[in-house]
């Protein structure tokens, strides 16, 4: 039988239990394995994208504009210039005699037209080959038109998807600590790592004011160029989705003295955690002060009640699944910890966890959480992904728009759960509707007609 | 008037997608091809991403995966690494090679690197069929990577000889069902077939039992070696004029007389196709059609009170404005605004041949728009409905008129690739979805909750 991956994937590629987990990983993606990878524009695009009243500027062909159209589901409160699409789209002129006079007269008529709070500047695989210099450009832009004009360092062919969240990260460095920061409560957070698909940062918000606590900025779902400005005066960042806003978090700990902690939004467990180390953590930031032990006192209470309204209504969908299996492949591998574990809680098994951008230490704790025999998948691809589904009998397949008609080919379920989505699967509630997403795929009578051997 | 205005610096929501997309939807219709593109790995993979929103089916891109060193150093090595990689996990009949604008800017020559490649390679069994085409996103929309790579499979791999009695049918980029629909059109005719590209299985599959890694279907390399000795080609595309595509390839190297159609939408393009069609195979036009047209002018008759005099704004692809604007013409509806991302110089041109007998005045015909241009002119236009592919959907709902869903892509209903836009069923459809669309304007916008309309 012919071997499930090519010869150089194969370190990429562990199962628990066989042997000990010595996976390779964050590595170039090989040529010729369609990988199911981006690029580092696409990394610094769909973290910068939610924030609303800023302009986006691709400074490149047409192509790398309008495949991140709309991309996200990132929804707004406010202003929603976020969602229209931006290009310089450049021409063989413009590649030949390069492109900086261009990328100058968009950014002052769009500026003009939409009058944004600050814009950022996406750079592209050819502006790093025709060499315009973005600094100088966006530095003159933004003396004349008096708001911040920030290069995106975002060549597509610098690396991969993380290269791209730490180009975004250096960007929005630059505007954190312009703002100023009064008027901001000791007992205050930045949710970073959420991008509000479906509405998700604004339950999340909800949660901290219930317990007490204000967020001062949102990084990056439905975030505000102000409110980034004066998010150092924060007092603890509050990191999910790591991978891509860590790095954020470690500069401005780094600079401005905000410690920071990682937290996920997912399932019932991980959602009551992150609640309850946040106030945690204001009770040792001030053991004195009473109004940590009320915040505490909120939390408790909120969880209790989220959880007691929560889990009756889950049963339903837990005694159908029980016993399913399911198979996840996401970007980020923090997302799979999760997932795992909101699996687990409906008492389905997980086979196959694997990531396009984990790192090693990803992999471990994947490896810890994960039940002996389950395969875990570094940088996957189509051919691969499809050999385990089958070998593995899954029942749902957990993954994003381009892993969803490899799921349905073979005639399994599939859970949409990517940056597309339009159910709030964060929060007590998400967890609810995840249980309901997995089941409405799972239990759909469509599956009878679909060939099986 | 044709141009836009030259003042034109940026580009909002662009109406046009980047060349090597088009490129791999061509390679998509060849039997047993892998879409190979020589870039840098996010290209890949967004353009897969783009393609399945519409289809719902696997697509499977491959890429060089290029990274920063290779950008200095030139592709080459990747390039020939990836096509190994390919062939051994797909078993390819051929793989369609398309650049990027990264591979162009730095000056890769991939014809050389493949003949490097082929000597490489020498007595290897089993090794695909390789075809090449330069496609700088920088120049010219997808259409012109559509039709390049078709003219680059025809330069490339078809061959002269004794003619033969079939024809070449060069559809240009339409619907699965439109492709279905043209192989069933030339089989009732008893015209013997060769049609180029064919999407009509492998981006619109069954349910299957076995996963293909490359899709079943698609025009076999056999028949196009052999569209060389063709009697005759048909070629949809009354804006083609001065842009490389298949046709005009088979007539100068072969000498096969090309006949250049515009799309066969609505009666009268239909109508040109059908005596063309007669003309070639000697036969009367079959009677299903007769009866399809006759049902056709009765479905006319029984609507046209509700659309005469309704104003239209149409965009997309500039041949498919054309066949569109010249059904809208033949049922009474005008067409106040033809517009396309493209800049073939020929479209305005185009709708005056199909519309000038219908019409008693031109449309604005505008070529380079994007979603910004056209939003801006339709406020002045007063359009009762829009027409064209998914991306016009803000405009239809800031303008709270109907959107008739047309072209690629469709990226919020489901069955895109089963819109029919061809032949007399097809302008059937097109006739009912538009005619429904304002019955059901007008009865939703009314307080009366009218039952019969």
């Amino acid at each position: 039988m012919e071997a499930v991956a090519l010869k150089d994937r194969e370190g990429q590629i562990h199962i628990k239990g066989k042997t000990p987990l010595n996976i390779v990983c964050d590595q170039d993606s090989l040529a010729g394995a369609v990988s199911q990878r981006a690029c580092v524009f696409c990394g610094s695009r769909v973290v910068l994208y939610p924030i609303a009243d800023a302009l986006h500027l691709v400074h490149g062909p047409i192509g790398c504009a309008v495949y991140t159209w709309d991309i996200r589901g990132a929804l707004s409160s406010g202003p929603e210039l976020h969602r229209l699409s931006f290009s310089t789209d450049l021409q063989e002129m413009d590649v030949i005699f390069g492109g900086e006079k261009k990328l100058r007269n968009a950014l002052l008529e769009l500026i003009d037209r939409h009058s944004p709070k600050a814009a950022f500047v996406y750079s592209t695989c050819i502006v790093g080959i025709i060499g315009d210099d973005l600094e100088a450009v966006c530095r003159t832009v933004e003396e004349e038109k008096g708001i911040p004009v920030i290069p995106v360092r975002s060549e597509g062919f610098k690396g991969n998807k993380r290269a791209g969240y730490q180009a975004a990260c250096d960007a929005m460095f630059r505007l954190i600590g312009t703002g100023n920061t009064e008027n901001i409560s000791k007992f205050s957070l930045n949710i970073l790592g959420d991008f509000n698909l479906a509405g998700e940062i604004w339950m999340i918000r909800e949660y901290y004011e219930r317990m007490g606590i204000q967020v001062v900025a949102n990084i990056t779902g439905d975030g505000r160029v102000d409110d980034i400005r004066r998010a150092h005066g924060a007092s603890l960042n509050v990191v999910q989705c790591s991978g891509s806003t860590m790095q954020l978090a470690n500069m401005i700990e780094e600079q401005y003295g905000v410690p920071s902690m990682r937290v996920s939004y997912f399932g019932i467990e991980d959602m009551s955690e992150a609640l309850y180390d946040i106030a945690r953590f204001f009770k040792k930031q001030f053991p004195d002060d009473p109004e940590a032990d009320r915040v505490m006192e909120r939390t408790r209470s909120l969880v209790q009640e989220e959880v007691r309204e929560l889990v009756p209504r889950l049963e339903k969908y837990r005694r159908a699944l029980a016993g399913k299996k399911a198979a996840i492949y996401v970007g980020g591998s923090f997302k799979a910890f999760s997932l795992v574990k909101a699996f687990r809680l409906v008492d389905m098994d997980v086979v196959l966890v694997g990531s396009q951008t984990g790192t090693k230490e990803d992999y471990a704790e994947l490896e810890a959480i994960t039940d002996p025999g389950t395969v875990i998948v570094d940088d996957s691809n189509p051919l691969e992904l499809t050999s385990f589904l089958k070998e593995k009998g899954v029942d749902v397949f957990v993954g994003g728009v381009k892993e969803r008609p490899i799921a349905y080919k073979l005639g399994i379920g599939f859970c949409d759960h990517n940056h597309e989505r339009k159910e709030a699967l964060a929060g007590f509630e998400g967890m609810l509707n995840f249980a309901r997403e997995v089941y409405s795929s799972v239990m759909s009578p469509v599956w009878r007609f679909v060939p099986r051997s | 008037m044709s141009k836009k205005n030259p003042n034109y610096i940026s580009t909002t929501n662009a109406c046009k997608l980047c060349k090597p997309l088009g490129a791999c939807l061509a390679f998509k219709g060849i039997e047993g091809a892998v879409p190979y593109l020589h870039g840098s790995q996010g290209c890949a993979t967004y353009m897969r991403r783009y393609i399945i929103s519409h289809y719902n089916e696997p697509i499977d891109i491959a890429s060089s995966s290029l990274s920063e060193k290779h950008a200095v150093y030139g592709g080459g090595p990747n390039l020939k690494l990836g096509l190994t990689n390919v062939a051994e996990k797909y078993h390819p009949a051929m793989i369609g090679i398309a650049t990027t604008c990264l591979t162009e800017t730095i000056g890769d020559d991939v014809s050389m690197y493949l003949d490097q490649y082929k000597k490489d390679t020498e007595g290897s069994q089993g090794l695909p069929d390789f075809v090449n085409v330069s496609t700088p996103s920088y120049s010219g929309t997808h259409m012109e990577g559509f039709h390049g790579a078709i003219y680059q499979v025809i330069a490339q791999r078809a061959e002269g000889g004794p003619q033969t009695e079939t024809v070449n049918l060069l559809p240009g980029f339409v619907s699965s069902a439109d492709y279905r629909l043209l192989k069933e059109i030339m089989a009732d005719f008893g015209l013997d077939c060769t049609m180029l590209p064919d999407l009509s299985d492998t981006m619109d599959g069954p349910a299957l039992l076995e996963y293909e890694k490359v899709p079943a279907g698609g025009t076999p390399l056999a028949a196009i070696k052999a569209m060389g000795r063709s009697r005759a080609t048909i070629e949809f595309g009354r804006t083609l004029d001065s842009r490389e595509s298949g046709g005009p390839a088979l007539e100068e190297k072969f000498n096969i007389a090309n006949h250049r159609l515009g799309m066969p939408i609505g009666i009268g393009e239909t109508d040109t196709f059908f005596d063309l069609l007669s003309s070639l195979s000697g036969r009367e036009i079959p009677e299903k059609y007769a009866g399809q047209r006759g049902r056709l002018v009765d479905a006319y008759v029984d609507g046209h009170k509700y659309i005469f005099g309704k104003r239209a704004i149409v965009y997309g692809e500039e041949d498919m404005v054309v066949g569109m604007s010249s059904f809208l013409a033949e049922i009474g509806i005008f067409p106040v605004l033809c517009a396309s991302g493209g800049t073939s110089g020929h479209l305005a041109a185009a709708i005056a041949e199909v519309t000038g007998d219908t019409l008693p005045e031109q449309p604005q015909v505008h070529e380079g728009m994007d979603f910004f241009d056209i939003s801006e002119m339709a406020e002045n236009l007063e359009p009762d409905l829009i027409i064209g592919h998914s991306k016009g959907y803000p405009l239809a709902k800031k303008l709270n008129i109907p959107l008739i869903r047309v072209g690629f892509p469709i990226h919020d209903r489901v069955g895109g690739q089963r819109i029919l836009h061809l032949g007399y069923s097809g302008a059937q459809q097109l006739f009912d979805m538009v005619t429904n669309a304002v019955i059901a304007k007008k009865q939703a916008d009314s307080s009366v909750g009218y039952s019969y309309m």
